[in-house]
C-alpha cells in the first residue's frame, strides 16, 4: 500500500527526516509516535507532498508520488487527512463540507454526495448537525466532521495528525470512538499520536521517530512491554 | 446673511441628474477596478515570479501618482498618442478604475494572507486544485474579512470621483459649477450637491453594512 524509500527532509539546512524507509501494507493501523519536533508531522506531510520531500521515494497505491509526472492533486484524492486543529470550511455548512469536494473534484451528483454525506454525519454520530456552521460546534463535533469529511471522498488512506491533541480531555474519546471503528473498516491508517493506549490497543504496527530518524517498528504489545532502543526506552518512562 | 435657495430650484432636476451620471462610471469603476485588484492580487501571492513583478509594478506607479494626474493623462494621451478621442466618460472609468484596483488587490492581498494556512492545506489533501480552492474556499473568507477594507475603498472612490470634473464629464460636482456660474452664485448649488454626495455615501456604507450581516451568518 505504503512503500517509502529513502525518504530525507530539510528545511534549509535542518535535516528533519534522515533516510527514511518502511513498508506498510493495506489495511494496516500504524501509530506514529515520538518526542515532539522528531518529525512525526513532517513524516506525515510528506506522504501526501503537503510537504514536498528533499530525497527518496514515496510509493501509494503503487504510483510513485515523487516522479515529477505524477498528478499530485489527483493522487491525494485517495488520500485523506484529518488535521490537529481540523481546518474545516467556516463559510460551508457541516454537510456542505463533506459534499464540496465530491461533487467538485469527483463530479459526483449533488443528490449523491449528500446521500453519502448524511450517510457518514449519521456514522461519526452528527446527523442532527447537518446545516450547523463548523463554528458552532465542539473541538470534538468538529474533528468528528473532519474525519467525515474525509472520508467523503472514499480514500483508500487516513493521515491523522494528533488528531485529539487540540481538544479538551472530555472530547477525547468521542474521536478516538470514531478512529476505533474506522481502524476495523479495514481502511488503512496513519497516525501520529501521543494516546498510548490507541497506539496500544488499535494499532497494528508502531513507528517510533527521534530526531528525524526511525528508530524503531514493531508491534504494539512487544515496542510497549520490551522497547529494543535506549530512546524509546528512555521515552515510554517518560510518558507512560 | 445672504442665503436664498429659492434660485435653485429650477436647476435641481439637471442636479439630481448628476447623481446618475456619476453613479454610472463610479460602478463601472468599481467592477473594473474589483476585477482588476483581484487578478493583482492572485499574480502578487502566486508563485509565478514575473506576474508577481507585474503587479507590484503596477501597484507601486498607481498608488505613487495623484490621480488626477492619472486621470488627465489618459485623457489628454489617447488622443495624441493612439489618436483615439477618447470620451470622458470612458476616460473616468478606466482612470478610477485602473487606480483603484491598485489599492483594491492590496487590501485583497491582506485579505488572503490572513486566511488560516491550515485552509489552503485542507483543501489541497482533499484534492482540491488551486483555482477552485481560491474560487470557493479562499476568496470567499478573504473577502469576508476585507469587507470593510473594501467599502472604504468604494467610498473614496465615489467621492473622488468629483475630479472627473476636471476633464468636463457632466458629474454631481460639474453640474454645481453649472449651475453656480449660471446664478452667478455657488454656494447654495455647491452646499446642494454636498447633500447629494453625502445621501450617496450613507447609502453604500447601509448596503456594506447589510452585506456584512449576511456575511456573518457563519459565526
Ligand atoms: N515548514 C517548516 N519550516 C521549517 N522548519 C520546519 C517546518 N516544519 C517543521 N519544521 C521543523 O522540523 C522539525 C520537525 O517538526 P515536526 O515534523 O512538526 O515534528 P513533530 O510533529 O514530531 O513535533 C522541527 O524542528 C520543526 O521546527
Ligand atoms: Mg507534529
Amino acid at each position: 500500500m505504503i512503500k517509502v524509500e529513502h525518504l530525507s527532509k530539510t528545511f534549509g539546512n535542518n535535516e528533519v527526516l534522515k533516510d527514511i524507509s518502511i513498508e506498510i501494507n493495506k489495511g494496516e493501523v500504524v501509530s506514529i509516535i515520538g518526542p515532539s519536533g522528531s518529525g512525526k508531522s513532517t513524516f506525515l506531510r510528506c506522504i501526501n507532498l503537503l510537504e514536498q520531500p528533499s530525497k527518496g521515494k514515496i510509493f501509494v497505491s503503487g504510483q510513485d508520488l515523487t516522479e515529477s509526472k505524477t498528478n499530485v492533486t489527483k493522487a491525494r484524492e485517495k488520500i485523506g487527512m484529518v488535521f490537529q486543529h481540523f481546518h474545516l470550511f467556516p463559510h460551508l455548512t457541516v454537510l456542505e463540507n463533506l459534499t464540496y469536494a465530491p461533487t467538485k473534484v469527483k463530479k459526483m451528483t449533488r443528490e449523491e454526495a449528500e446521500e453519502k454525506g448524511r450517510t457518514l454525519l449519521a456514522r461519526v454520530g452528527l446527523a442532527e448537525k447537518e446545516t450547523a456552521y463548523p463554528n458552532s460546534l465542539s473541538g470534538g463535533q468538529k474533528q468528528r466532521v473532519a474525519i467525515a469529511r474525509a472520508l467523503a471522498m472514499e480514500p483508500e488512506l487516513m493521515l491523522f495528525d494528533e488528531p485529539t491533541s487540540a481538544l479538551d480531555p472530555e472530547m477525547v474519546k468521542e474521536v478516538l470512538d470514531v478512529m476505533k471503528d474506522l481502524a476495523h473498516s479495514g481502511i488503512t491508517m496513519l497516525v501520529v499520536t501521543h494516546e498510548m493506549g490507541f497506539a496500544r490497543e488499535v494499532g497494528d504496527q508502531v513507528l517510533f521517530l527521534d530526531e528525524g530518524r526511525l528508530v524503531e517498528t514493531g508491534e504494539p504489545k512487544a515496542f510497549f512491554e520490551n522497547p529494543q532502543s535506549e530512546r524509546a526506552k528512555d521515552f515510554l518512562a517518560k510518558i507512560l | 446673511m445672504n442665503l436664498d435657495f429659492s434660485q435653485i430650484v429650477p436647476y435641481i432636476p439637471f442636479m439630481l441628474e448628476g447623481i446618475w451620471v456619476t453613479l454610472q462610471f463610479v460602478i463601472v469603476a468599481i467592477i473594473v477596478g474589483f476585477v482588476l485588484g483581484t487578478v493583482l492580487a492572485l499574480f502578487k501571492i502566486g508563485s509565478i515570479k514575473i506576474l508577481r513583478r507585474i503587479a507590484d509594478v503596477y501597484t507601486s506607479i498607481f498608488r505613487g501618482t495623484p490621480l488626477i494626474l492619472q486621470l488627465m493623462i489618459i485623457y489628454y494621451a489617447a488622443p495624441q498618442l493612439l489618436d483615439y478621442d477618447i470620451s470622458p466618460f470612458l476616460a473616468a472609468i478606466l482612470g478610477f478604475g485602473l487606480n483603484s484596483a491598485a489599492y483594491v488587490s492590496e487590501i485583497i492581498r491582506a485579505g488572503i494572507q490572513a486566511v488560516d494556512r491550515g485552509q489552503t492545506e485542507a483543501a489541497k489533501a482533499l484534492g482540491i486544485p488551486y483555482r477552485q480552492m481560491m474560487i470557493d474556499i479562499i476568496l470567499p473568507q478573504a473577502l469576508k474579512n476585507i469587507l470593510p477594507a473594501l467599502m472604504n475603498e468604494f467610498i473614496t472612490l465615489t467621492k473622488e470621483s468629483a475630479i472627473v470634473s476636471t476633464i468636463s464629464y457632466l458629474d454631481l460636482m460639474r453640474r454645481a459649477q453649472v449651475v453656480g456660474a449660471n446664478l452667478y452664485r455657488n454656494f447654495e448649488p455647491l452646499l446642494f450637491v454636498g447633500l447629494l454626495y453625502w445621501s450617496m455615501i450613507m447609502v453604500l456604507s447601509l448596503i456594506g453594512k447589510w452585506i456584512e450581516r449576511r456575511l456573518n451568518v457563519s459565526d
